[in-house]
């Protein structure tokens, strides 16, 4: 049998249908840490993000999910464009977008907008709200005054603020409020595809249900594209399509969202789910979670050959840590990085720690 | 005679802006070997709650009413020095941020052997003894050698862990656990819930456990209190809670909540956002945003009352029980539906 490379897997797993809006290819961020204060040396390198490839296409949501430090936000500040790869490919629109200047840039940057966790830190306290949303339409020279007021007006509306409160400032509103101001600050521009990094974390479960909500209004309406970063796996099944599971800046499982929970092939993503606790007093406390050892480890010296594998409930010893894994295809577009997958889920204990067959590659 | 017995709990804090009903009125028990949920968003009174039983808040512009009778002694009329050796020793408490419980330039085995110390009439050997114990117990891996080690030498899951240990070194007969697991990833909540779980089992303390995750409650807490702007607005055995709430207020929080058991399009919402605390609405605080407003919730704070049929739980609605009941059922079936469908 001839085992295919990474490459070459992924390629097969993930026909192209042509109306991918974001291709991600292979990208890498390593942050590189010094020592020496004026000739500074590189000692080593914090891999952020290590060799991610996925695809969004237009109108979907592709959730992505992992626990703190996996890369998440990294790759996000990487497709925008607001930090600078390492290495790989970035296609937003058919355009190779990754080496491009600012000047190339700008008029790109209207049509990826980002929302982040902390709306409080985002929004220019000194400002106020009209002028907040204004200055995206301003620097895209859109529009006369009063079309930029109406157009703002119109925005807060949309997102469901009181377009009087145009001269507020963002002190003078909640957190939930504020996420509007985020959301309208996005939208201002048209833009195709929105990175929301976290955009509900902070909120209270209310709140939070007014956003999603929100979010998934503004996608019908407008035809919008996202990619949904949050570590809470209830969040991420309900917004989106396809979910992406990350483990230090890698790519362990990618699948549609009802494949991916309902059978997950990642011994890392069933570890996951296991852990999340259900608010129904009898389901919740028959639910056996698969408890891992230790901490996630530093992404300074990643594990050899399968990430996971200290961890690893199934991990069999002289092939998880000696061989990497690929992205083995699990059939549908379901990808997941393991030699060892998980053969139907839920698993009982004992079968969590025997695996059965082997991932083929091809 | 209950382990712990809060009455009419008022903590009142005098601001610029004026007072600050933080709590106003809580009224709960719990006794031992039981674990006490307490949920509600952000700014409702659960912290503040707690503090004001452990005797933490600042006392100068603090006004407190009321009783909080733990093993018949009223800690909220004790002398400093009485509170002082209670705390640490029979209550102990671990908060969202271990670093507000651990010293920062002090040795993780020292502040542990001190601890011991200062409650025990034991040896520093015994107590250094002890403090390895409890390292082992919540799940250090290599105690041995981590034990001089400070806690910025720690990941937050391991400093989450030796809070825990600080806590449990005493064997308290009661632990007070604001938001523990809340700054945490869910491989890690799983773990610390678990060894709190295993800890209760071995020592039989009861728990009060504060936290705004519903999946947490429903599968830790024998009892709960939803409270609601500085109220309590429901209480009952957890069963009751989830199967048979009575409270807008706790339909909205339920419905509100994606979940992995269930496919919802589109998630209840509950319009609007908490009221200040500095002017709370009239009548029913959960007035404004509810659904089922009715003119006389405007106008009188519904008590709570004995929900018919059920044992211990009370709701404060002055929705009849009739639709009540009908609405509940109402909102989970749909989400049992779902599940099915999911
Ligand atoms: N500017 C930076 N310099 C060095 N390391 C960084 C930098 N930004 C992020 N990291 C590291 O990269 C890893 C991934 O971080 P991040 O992308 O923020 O993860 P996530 O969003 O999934 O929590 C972490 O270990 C983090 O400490
Ligand atoms: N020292 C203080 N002075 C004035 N207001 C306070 C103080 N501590 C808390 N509060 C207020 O009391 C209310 C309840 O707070 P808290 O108990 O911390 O809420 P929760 O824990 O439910 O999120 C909040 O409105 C908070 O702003
Ligand atoms: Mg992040
Ligand atoms: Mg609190």
């Amino acid at each position: 049998m001839a085992v295919s490379t990474d490459a070459q897997a992924t390629e097969q797993a993930r026909p192209r249908t042509g109306n991918e809006l974001l291709i991600v290819e292979d990208l890498k961020k390593h942050f590189p840490v010094t020592r020496g204060i004026i000739f500074q040396k590189e000692i080593a390198s914090v891999k952020a993000v290590d060799g991610v490839s996925f695809s969004v296409r237009e109108g979907e949501t592709l959730g992505v999910v992992g626990e703190s430090g996996c890369g998440k936000s990294t790759m996000a500040r990487c497709v925008m464009r607001l930090l600078e790869p390492t290495g790989g490919q970035i296609i937003f629109d058919g355009r190779d977008i990754t080496k491009l200047s600012r000047a190339a840039m700008r008029p790109i940057r209207r049509e990826m907008m980002m929302i982040f966790q902390d709306p409080y830190a985002s929004l220019n306290p000194r400002k106020r709200v009209g002028f907040i949303v204004a200055e995206a339409l301003e620097v895209h020279k859109m529009g006369t005054d009063a079309e930029t007021k109406r157009r703002v007006q119109e925005l807060l509306e949309v997102v469901g603020l009181n377009p009087e409160h145009y001269n507020r400032f963002p002190h003078e509103f909640s957190g939930g409020q504020r996420q509007r101001i985020g959301v309208a600050r996005a939208l201002a521009v048209n833009p195709k595809l929105i990175v929301c990094d976290e955009p509900v974390s902070a909120l209270d479960v209310s709140v939070q249900a007014q956003i999603l909500n929100l979010l998934k209004d503004l996608q019908r309406d407008f035809g919008l594209t996202y990619v949904f970063i949050a570590h809470d796996l209830n969040v991420v099944r309900h917004i989106s399509d396809r979910v992406m599971v990350m483990y230090l800046g890698q790519v362990s499982e990618l699948a549609d969202r009802v494949t991916l929970y309902r059978e997950p092939k990642h011994p890392y993503t069933g570890a996951l789910l296991s852990a999340v606790p259900i608010p129904d007093p009898v389901k919740g406390r028959e639910r056996k979670p698969v408890v891992l050892e230790g901490d996630v480890p530093s992404p300074l010296n990643p594990p050899s050959a399968c990430r996971f594998h200290p961890r690893c409930p199934r991990f069999r010893e002289g092939h998880c840590d000696v061989e990497e894994p690929p992205l083995y295809p699990m059939g549908d577009g379901h990808l997941a990085k393991c030699h060892y997958p998980l053969e139907h889920w839920p698993l009982t204990e004992e079968e969590f720690r025997q695996p059965g067959r082997q991932a083929v590659a091809t | 005679m209950a382990l712990l017995d809060v009455r009419d709990l008022k903590t009142y804090f005098k601001t610029d802006d004026g007072i600050v009903k933080a709590v106003d009125g809580v009224t709960f028990s719990i006794e031992k070997g039981r674990t006490l949920g307490i949920v509600g968003e952000s700014g409702s009174g659960k912290s503040v709650t707690c503090l004001t039983i452990m005797g933490l808040n600042a006392k100068r512009n603090t006004i407190t009413t009321g009783e909080a009778l733990f093993k018949e002694q009223d800690l909220l009329g004790m002398g400093m020095r009485r509170l002082r050796q209670i705390r640490g020793n029979d209550i102990a408490m671990i908060f969202q941020d271990p670093m507000t419980s651990l010293n920062p330039v002090h040795k993780i085995g020292n502040q542990l052997t001190e601890a011991v110390l200062l409650h025990q009439d034991v040896t520093k050997k015994q107590a250094r003894a002890r403090a390895l114990e409890l390292l082992k117990a919540v799940g250090i891996p290599r105690a041995e050698r981590r034990v001089d080690d400070y806690p910025h030498q720690f990941s937050g899951g391991m400093r989450q862990r030796v809070m825990i240990a600080m806590a449990l070194i005493n064997d308290p007969d009661l632990l007070i656990a604001d938001e523990p697991t809340t700054a945490l990833d869910v491989t890690t909540q799983a773990q610390i819930l678990n060894l709190m779980n295993k800890l209760q089992e071995e020592f039989g303390s009861a728990i009060i456990i504060i936290t705004h995750d519903l999946g947490v409650v429903a599968e830790t807490a024998d009892d709960v209190l939803v409270m609601y702007a500085a109220e309590v607005v429901e209480q009952g055995p957890v069963n009751q809670i989830f199967s048979r709430p009575h409270m807008p207020y706790t339909w909205g929080l339920l419905g509100s909540l994606p979940r992995l058991d269930a496919e919802t399009e589109r998630l209840v919402q509950i319009t609007g956002q908490p009221p200040s605390l500095l002017r709370p609405p009239s009548g029913c605080r959960f007035h404004p945003r509810c659904p089922y407003v009715m003119d006389v919730c405007k106008q009188t704070d519904p008590p709570l009352k004995p929900v018919t049929g059920d044992i211990d739980h009370y709701a404060a609605c002055h929705l009849d029980e009739e639709t009540k009941d009908r609405e509940a059922t109402k909102l989970l079936a749909g989400m049992v539906a779902e599940a099915r469908t999911g």
